[in-house]
Order: structure tokens, then sequence, then C-alpha cells
């Protein structure tokens, strides 16, 4: 196992030094002058000059390169030149929106999700689980910022019950900031659910034809019991293969959700600083992304492992 | 069944503090685009004056909601007789928010640092005219010109001229510390930024205790937002679609303005076959503007025949000049030799004016024969692109500064345009400070420029403004780029 676990760390390091030189690169190539844009198009061009070398623009590319990453290892994310403030503090202000929603959707998805897998596959073919099936492929279908905005059509704007979008932050009280946080989540977690119980329900139907399955059937279990205790142990690998994707999804993927609620998370961030070119942001948060993603993914690689002693072996 | 009571006896509990918590003394303004930082001086982006112009930052003179030069942090100032010596009358007892006192040496800072060698103001050409200033006492600032300038005192009321302190002017970009009626009191970045009262300030107090500007790109969510009462205004809605439902809500009022945008058909005037006037004519000629407004700007905007405001009391009508007439336009074209069309480039950036308009545009070029290929781009190619490289055609893009009729004078701008008449027009202007005569000038400025068909000038911006009834003192139009909340409040 702790040759699993060592080997496993060498190949997270090596994928995230990968993507840090391509997300670098490709930043390069993006068009336009960052101090151009953020002076406009009245400036002389000797203050667009000055501006260039008060940014730090004008060093070689490799130099920079390496001073963002010899930054990033010591847990320097650089310095956000349209704000003027320490990428670090603008993606920790942010974390507190984003974590958050993604855990309170990832939550919601998987109490909708589980449960409907398990009832819909213990009761395949029934009315029930043709209809449940038909709404789960509705939900798939439906894009979630479309559905954000019917929620706040009736939740805010007729009812009145949630603000519209905005975020308050947390200072203002856990119900404030939480209530906030709701119409997003639901908007976020319903085409998820749809997603994740689906997968339940095939991953146990699959399971309940093994042979061990009929056998336990065969020496008198009831049903109930064989689902819960044999079936259900077993279809999981599949299920928290979708929630790892899922949740590095909600993270990194909440931009058109975060627009459409204004909300003041990494997605946004990510969006306000390209249209701005403030590169550092943008690839010292993208690079955060991917780290937590190739993360989630190792713990996921680590729960099959010790769910599957077989995988362990061959590493 | 005691359950549901309960939760909805608690529902109402939080309806109601709400509501009664807005015991309206604050006001929630919405935003499209969120400032970078909140230092005037530093950067061009409008974002920055609509929060901290007139209510954090002031300069010497201010713009009013009419457009004309007011008095600000300069009482009153004299002019020499030969127009090269303003001698400002300061404040006194104006005080920056931290505590430190404004007197005539800010002024000599705050005007020396913008027009200094390694000055990164953006608007670098506004203090170009200023040999030296000198304080001559605590309260009286000489400022001397290398030459006559008619528009100073209006220059120094632009954003890019407030006053600031040595003290703080390095750190106003996060913090900002001005003299004005409001100071910062939070900023939640990607969210909102929030004001209050400045109680020491030396004018007249303003009438609201916090003002916050919350930040909503989406146009279905700054709707919404407005409809559930998260935000009581919204100076310039994203969504023009949206503008009839809040006319027919009695809740809001409904106010279309007008903005400094001239939104125009920018035209390479080197590249042929554009350098030809006829092909520029005939472009004039071929486009309606009235159905680009319509199409692109669901009827909101006014057709404008020139680059200039029509707000403005210079403005001179001239937008029947070219009167939509596509066989005009084709016997222009045949007449410059282009009977077998042509073929060009249109690049438009992000705004939707641009990409909606481009798409009628192209429609309506089309017709006539001149066939256009759309290429859309970001701001940051754009600027790259077309306003510096100077690789375009045609594009489409607002010229949001006000009164900035003069950029047809500058060497190299990028729609190349070069006429030693209205160069020589735009220097007597600048050295003329009496009003009739500038208006004169300007009248005249306007007439070269739509004659020689530089670009197709197509509608001023309207500003959507959509507020709550009850909310009294907004500006109806935008000669400045502004949302100056010092003077409103809400009525009973």
């Amino acid at each position: 196992m702790a040759y699993f676990i060592v080997r496993r760390m060498m190949i997270v390091l090596l994928t995230l030094w990968v993507a840090s030189i391509i997300i670098f690169a490709m930043l390069q190539i993006i068009p336009g002058d960052p101090a151009q844009l953020m002076l406009g198009i009245n400036a002389t061009d000797d203050a667009v000059a000055a501006l260039r070398e008060q940014l730090g623009l004008n060093a070689p590319l490799f130099e920079r390169y390496i001073n963002w990453m010899s930054g990033m290892l010591i847990g320097d994310f650089g310095y956000s030149y349209t704000y003027g403030t320490a990428v670090g503090n603008l993606i920790a202000e942010r974390i507190t929106v984003s974590l958050p929603l993604a855990l309170i959707a990832l939550a919601l998805s998987t109490l909708i999700a589980i449960p409907v897998g398990i009832f819909t596959a213990s009761r395949r073919g029934t009315a029930t689980d043709t209809s449940a099936m038909a709404i789960t492929q509705i939900g798939i279908a439906i894009p979630n910022f479309w559905f954000a905005i019917l929620l706040v059509y009736v939740f805010a704007i007729t009812l009145r019950l949630v603000p519209a979008g905005g975020f308050p932050g947390w200072e203002t009280g856990l119900w404030p900031a939480l209530k906030s946080l709701l119409l997003p989540a639901i908007a976020l977690a319903l085409p998820q659910a749809a997603i994740l119980s689906r997968v339940t329900r095939s991953a146990l139907l699959e399971t309940m034809a093994e042979d061990y399955i009929r056998t336990a059937r065969a020496k008198g279990l009831p049903a109930r019991r064989v689902l819960w205790h044999h079936a259900l142990r077993n279809a999981f690998i599949p299920v928290l293969t979708i929630l790892g994707l899922q949740f590095a999804f909600l993270l990194a993927g909440t931009i058109i959700i975060e627009n459409v609620f204004y909300l003041p998370g990494l997605g946004r961030l990510i969006f306000q600083s390209i249209q701005r070119l403030d590169l550092m942001v943008v690839q010292s948060v993208v690079v955060l992304l991917v780290a937590s993603v190739i993360f989630i993914n190792f713990l996921v690689d680590l729960a099959y492992a010790w769910a599957d002693p077989r995988l362990r072996r061959q590493g | 069944m005691t359950i549901r009571p309960i939760i909805l006896g608690g529902l109402a509990a939080i309806l109601f503090s709400s509501s009664a918590l807005a015991a309206r003394m604050d006001l929630t303004i919405g935003m499209v685009l969120e400032p970078p930082g909140l230092d005037p001086t530093a950067e061009a982006a409008a974002a920055v004056d609509e929060v901290v112009y007139a209510n954090v930052f002031e300069g010497l003179t201010r713009i009013g909601p009419e457009g004309a030069v007011k008095p600000a942090l300069a009482k009153n100032w004299t002019i020499s007789d030969d127009g090269l010596t303003y001698t400002f009358e300061l404040r006194e007892g104006a005080k920056f928010h931290d505590g430190t006192s404004f007197d005539a040496s800010d002024v000599v800072f705050s005007l020396d640092r913008a027009r200094a060698e390694d000055s990164t103001n953006a608007q670098k050409a506004l203090f170009s005219a200023i040999e030296k200033v000198e304080a001559t006492g605590d309260t009286t600032v000489v400022v001397t010109l290398s030459e006559p300038s008619g528009a100073f005192l209006y220059n120094m009321g632009w954003g890019d001229a407030v006053i600031v302190a040595p003290e703080s002017a390095d750190t106003n970009k996060e913090n900002p510390v001005g003299t004005g009626p409001f100071k910062l009191d939070n900023w939640q970045r990607g969210s909102a930024i929030t004001l209050t009262r400045n109680a020491d300030y030396w004018g007249d107090q303003a009438k609201l205790d916090t003002v916050t500007f919350r930040f909503i790109p989406d146009p279905a969510a700054a709707t919404a937002a407005l409809l559930a009462g998260d935000v009581q205004a919204f100076p310039n809605l994203p969504a023009p679609e949206a503008i009839a439902q809040f006319e027919a809500d009695p809740r809001f009022t409904v106010v279309i303005g007008s903005t400094e945008g001239e939104t125009i058909l920018s035209t390479n005037n080197k590249k042929p076959p554009f350098d030809d006037v006829n092909v520029r004519r005939a472009m004039a000629h071929a486009i309606d503007r009235q159905a680009i407004i319509d199409g692109a700007m669901f009827g909101l905007g006014t057709p404008i025949g020139t680059h200039f405001a029509p707000h403005n009391p210079a403005y001179v009508e001239l937008s029947e000049t070219y009167e939509f007439n596509p066989e005009k336009a084709k016997a222009l074209l045949a007449e410059a030799g282009f009977e077998g069309g042509i073929k060009a480039t249109l690049k438009l950036p992000p705004p939707s004016y641009a990409r909606r308009g481009g798409e009628i545009i192209a429609s309506q070029l089309r017709d006539v024969g001149i066939d256009l290929e759309i290429i859309p781009l970001e701001w940051g190619q754009w600027l790259e692109q077309v306003f510096k490289g100077k690789d375009f055609d045609l594009t489409i893009v607002s010229h949001t500064e006000p009164n900035d009729i003069d950029i047809y004078a500058r060497d190299d701008y990028y729609f190349q345009y070069e006429n030693p008449d209205f160069k020589a027009l735009i220097d007597k202007l600048n050295v003329t400070a009496d009003e009739e005569e500038r208006f004169a000038l300007y009248r005249q400025a306007q007439q070269i420029i739509t004659d020689d068909a530089v670009n197709v000038y197509l509608f001023q911006l309207a500003k959507n403004g959509v507020w709550d009834a009850k909310l009294n003192g907004l500006w109806e139009n935008s000669p400045v780029q502004a949302n100056d909340v010092t003077g409103v409040s809400w009525s009973e």
C-alpha cells in the first residue's frame, strides 16, 4: 500500500508540473496588452510603457515562469495587477463562497440521488421507476443556468423568500449567508443528482445480476438484505467515481451559476480576470483548481485500492 | 401539522424584519462591471468613476448633471487675460477621509503626479497644457499653462484629475482616501462596494447613510435583482429588453437618458477602398440607423450624424445629411468604380451594441454590394489589432469619453483620418476660452467630419435608468461616467 501511495504521489506531482507549463504557455498566447487594457484607448504611449514596466511585463518569459513557480512552492500565488492585492488573498476570499457552495450542492445531490437510485433499482420496470427515470432524463437535459433563472423568478421575485443573488458575507451571520447560497446550490445540485441517481441505479442493477447475489438469494436471504448488505457496497465504486468528478466540476465549473447569481466565487474571479487579462490571477487560480481536481482523483484512487485489494498490487 | 405554522411564522418574521430594517437611509445600486481598483487617477475603466466620482473623490472642478463645469475643491478661480494663468481659491476646512487636511500642497502634488514622466494616468493628455503648478498660500494655487487651453477647467473636472493626498496616493487603488461626502466602508471583491457618509464633509451632508454598489453582469440577473428589491436602482440597466416591463410597473421609474457614447461604424480611412470618400458616403446612405436602434438596442438610442452628443448645447443635427437610400449608395459606389461590389471585414468587440448591430449593418451593406466578413474579438484583441495595429477595415465601437471630437485631429489615431483644416480648427479651439466662440468652432468641426463621412455615425448610446419610484436625485444623463449619489434621497 505504501508503495502504491508513493507511486501515485509522483504521478500527481508530475501532472501538476506539466499542467502549470501548459497553463502558463496558453496564457502567453492570449493576445492583448494588459497595460493598454487597463489604461484604455485615450492613454498616451509613455503612460502605457510606464505601467508595463511597473507590472513587470517586460521580463523575459522564462524568468516570469520561474518567478511564478518558485513563488507557488512557498505558497505565494503572486500579485494581481488589476486588484492591486496578493492573489492568495483573493483566493482566500473567494473560496469561502465556492467551497461551501460546492459542498452544499454535493450534499444535496447525494441526498437526493442515492435514495432515488436505490428505490428505482429495487422497483425496476414499475411505473415509479419509469417515471423517475424520465424525470432524471429531463434533469440532465435542462441547463442549470436556465433552471437557476426559473428558481429566481419563483422563490426570489414572486415569493420573496430568498435574495435573487449576491452574497452578504459570512460575517453577517450563518443564516443570511446560507440563504443566499440556497438557490445556486439547488440549481447546481439537481442536474448532478439526475446523473448520479441514474448511475446509482444502473450500478446497482448490474451488481444484482452477479453470481454472488444469486447465491445469496439462493441461500434464502430476503431481497432487502441482499440489496443493502451485498449489492450496495459493491455498487459503490462507480458511484464514488462520479462523485469525485462531480465535486471537481462543482468547484471549478460554477462560472455560469456564479454569474447568474452574481456570487463572488472562484469561477467569477477567473471570468473577470480573463476579461481584464489579469494573467497572474488566472494562472494561479487555474493551477489551484487543477491541483484540487488531481487531489480528489487521487483520493478516489485510494478509495478504490482500499475497496479492491487487486488494484493495490497493480499500482 | 404544527410544524408548518412555525415555519411560516419564522419565514414571516424574516421577511418583516428585513423590510423593517430597510428604513430608507440606505441604497443599493446595481452596476454591470466591477471596478478593478478604486483609484480614478490610475486606470481608465469607467466603473472606477462610476463608484468614486463626486462620491469619494473630488477635483478642483466637477462636471454637473447637465455637463456644465461647477466649482468643487476650488471655490472660485480667476483667469489671466492671456488665458495662461489660472488662480484657484480653494475650500477651507476640507479634509481627507484619513483626517489629514486638504490644502494647496495636495493640489500641487496631485497635478504634478498626474503629468510626471512616469505617470500612469490614463488621460495624461488632460494635463499636457500645464507648465507649472505653484502653491502661493495655504488655499491658493496658481496653474501656469504653456498655451491657452479652452477646455482646461472642464479637464480638471474629469475623474482622472481628482485631488489625492501624498500620504495615501499609492494605496488609493485598494483603499481610496478622498475628500468627498462618502468614504469607503467595505469592498467585498467580486460582489459589492459599500460607502458610508463622511460626517466631516466640508459641504452639504449626503442624505443617505450608506450606499452599496452591487455588481451584476448578467442581464437576466440584473432584472431579477430589481424586481426582487435586492437593488433599488440600476442607473444603466444592461437589459434593454426588460425596459417595457419596468415602464408598466408603477413601483419603478424608468428614465431613458443619454450617455457620451457615440456609437460609430469606425472606418479605416487609409485602407482602400475606404480611403475613397464616395465609398464612405455610400456606406452612410446604405445604413438605416433606426433599424439598427430598433433591432440591436430595442429602440433605445438617438440617431446621430456626427461625433457629438445630442444633449450637448453645441450639437448640430446632421443625422439626415446622408439619408437612408440604398439606390443612391449603389450609384455612389458605381461612381467610385465599385459596381462589382466590395469585400471587407467587420471586427466586432464584445458589447451587444457591436455584436447585434454588426449583424444588421452587415446585412444592410450587403444589399448595396458591400460584403462583410464578421470577426468577433475580445477587448484585448480589439485593442491590439484594431486600435493599436490599425489592422481593420470596419469596426463598431462606442466612444464614451466626453467631448472627444478632438480625436479626429490626432496623428496616427486608429481610424486614420487626416485633414489639415480640421487640425487647424481644433488647434484654434484649444486656445479659445469664450464659450460662444467654442460652440461655433465645435459646430464647424462636426460639419467637417460629417462632410468627409469619416465614419458612419450610428446612434448615441442610451442610459437606461431604472430605479425605485420613491428614489429622487439620480442623474438622467451621464455627461461624465459617474453615479453621483451625493444628492440622492428617498421620499416618504
